[in-house]
């Protein structure tokens, strides 16, 4: 019976915090938000850099050294597309989904599903429709980023380009259609075009 | 004692003239001779311009019947391995209407044994091995070269 009312009191006490108290919540939550966001996004660029990207020896000695030889990584007038320019979404929702995502890459970094050369090959076609497939449904909006169809001057374009590109953008295809294998060796291309492979029927 | 017999004239005379025409082809290349490039022979020629692919230009007419045709068109990264042939993704027969490309040659449907085959053999597959893309650079010497008669297009 004599803890009932000091109880209350605490009780009360909290129900009805100072001005002062309810002011330094206000200010500390405040600064404690600002710290965390930042935080919390600055961490999430650091997964977004190529650095991070080729920390993992399966990105750095397949599919990077790939790469390098590409148009994206080197070319007439130095700017460069790295790996979450196509691989990660821009706008905040879709990243954070795509971030999520990730998590099952990084499953399988621990299950070492692909760490040696023979492995990754094996899995290269499942991998690059994962991409194919995720590029198709959006519309291939990581490319759109900087290649705008809207933007295209057919007239500048070469001879093939000019034709195919209207003709393709008319029948609703996107950049992924033709565009495979701009940035990586592709893997067998049997199923998807028999008739690009030696031996195909 | 005669000091001055003719012979004694003649030796230094012709000892220089020994040692002068042994020479002068020497002192003849490096002034006249030139390479290709124009560079005298005991120096270093200039590097070449860098020159770029030609790139979308219309068909290019054979030169003779047997001339694999060239490729009007840069194929700059392009990737033919065993895995995929990336202008096939046009010239083979599935593809070349959809791009209005020239189709790929019934010769190359056949094996050494001429065993017809389903796509194109494996001898033929490696494009690049026989057909070539272009850069605009003239021949050092000029030549007469003529395309045959019954394949020249006026």
């Amino acid at each position: 019976m004599s803890e009932q009312p000091s109880k209350t009191s605490l009780w009360i006490k909290l129900r009805s915090p100072s001005k002062r108290t309810l002011g330094s919540i206000l200010v500390f939550g405040f600064i404690l938000g600002i710290i965390f966001w930042g935080g919390f996004n600055t961490a999430m660029e650091a997964t977004n850099q190529e650095q991070f990207c080729i920390s993992c020896h399966e990105m750095r000695d397949n599919v990077y050294q790939e790469y390098k030889n590409t148009i994206h990584y080197s070319n007439r007038t130095g700017v460069r597309a790295t790996c979450p320019d196509c691989h990660v979404p821009k706008e905040w929702t879709y990243k954070m989904i795509r971030k999520i995502q990730a998590s099952n890459e990084v499953l399988h970094k621990i299950l070492g599903s692909i760490d040696t050369k023979e492995k990754f090959e094996a899995k290269r076609l499942e991998l690059a429709k994962h991409v194919w497939s995720a590029m198709k449904k959006t519309d291939s909006r990581e490319c759109r980023n900087c290649h705008q169809f809207e933007s295209m001057d057919y007239t500048k374009q070469g001879r093939r380009s000019r034709t195919n590109h209207q003709k393709g953008f008319s029948k609703g295809e996107t950049c992924i259609d033709c565009h495979k294998g701009i940035a990586h060796s592709l893997p067998d291309m049997h199923e998807v075009d028999p008739s690009a492979v030696v031996g195909g029927k | 004692m005669n000091k001055y017999t003719p012979l004694t004239i003649i030796q230094p005379i012709s000892i220089l003239l020994a040692v002068f025409l042994f020479c002068y082809p020497l002192f003849a290349i490096s002034e006249e001779l030139s390479s290709l490039r124009g560079a005298a022979i005991n120096t270093d020629s200039q590097d070449p311009d860098i020159k770029q692919w030609q790139d979308d230009k219309p068909p290019i007419p054979r030169d003779y019947v047997q001339q694999p045709p060239l490729i009007p068109h840069s194929i700059e990264k392009y990737q033919i391995n065993r895995k995929f042939n990336k202008c096939l993704t046009c010239h083979s027969w599935t593809n070349y209407k959809k791009y209005g490309a020239t189709k790929v040659s019934q010769t190359h449907f056949a094996d050494r044994d001429k065993n017809i085959t389903a796509n194109i053999a494996a001898r033929r597959y490696f494009c690049t091995q026989c057909h070539v893309p272009q850069v605009d650079a003239p021949p050092l010497i000029d030549n007469q070269f003529q395309p045959l008669k019954t394949i020249k297009r006026y």
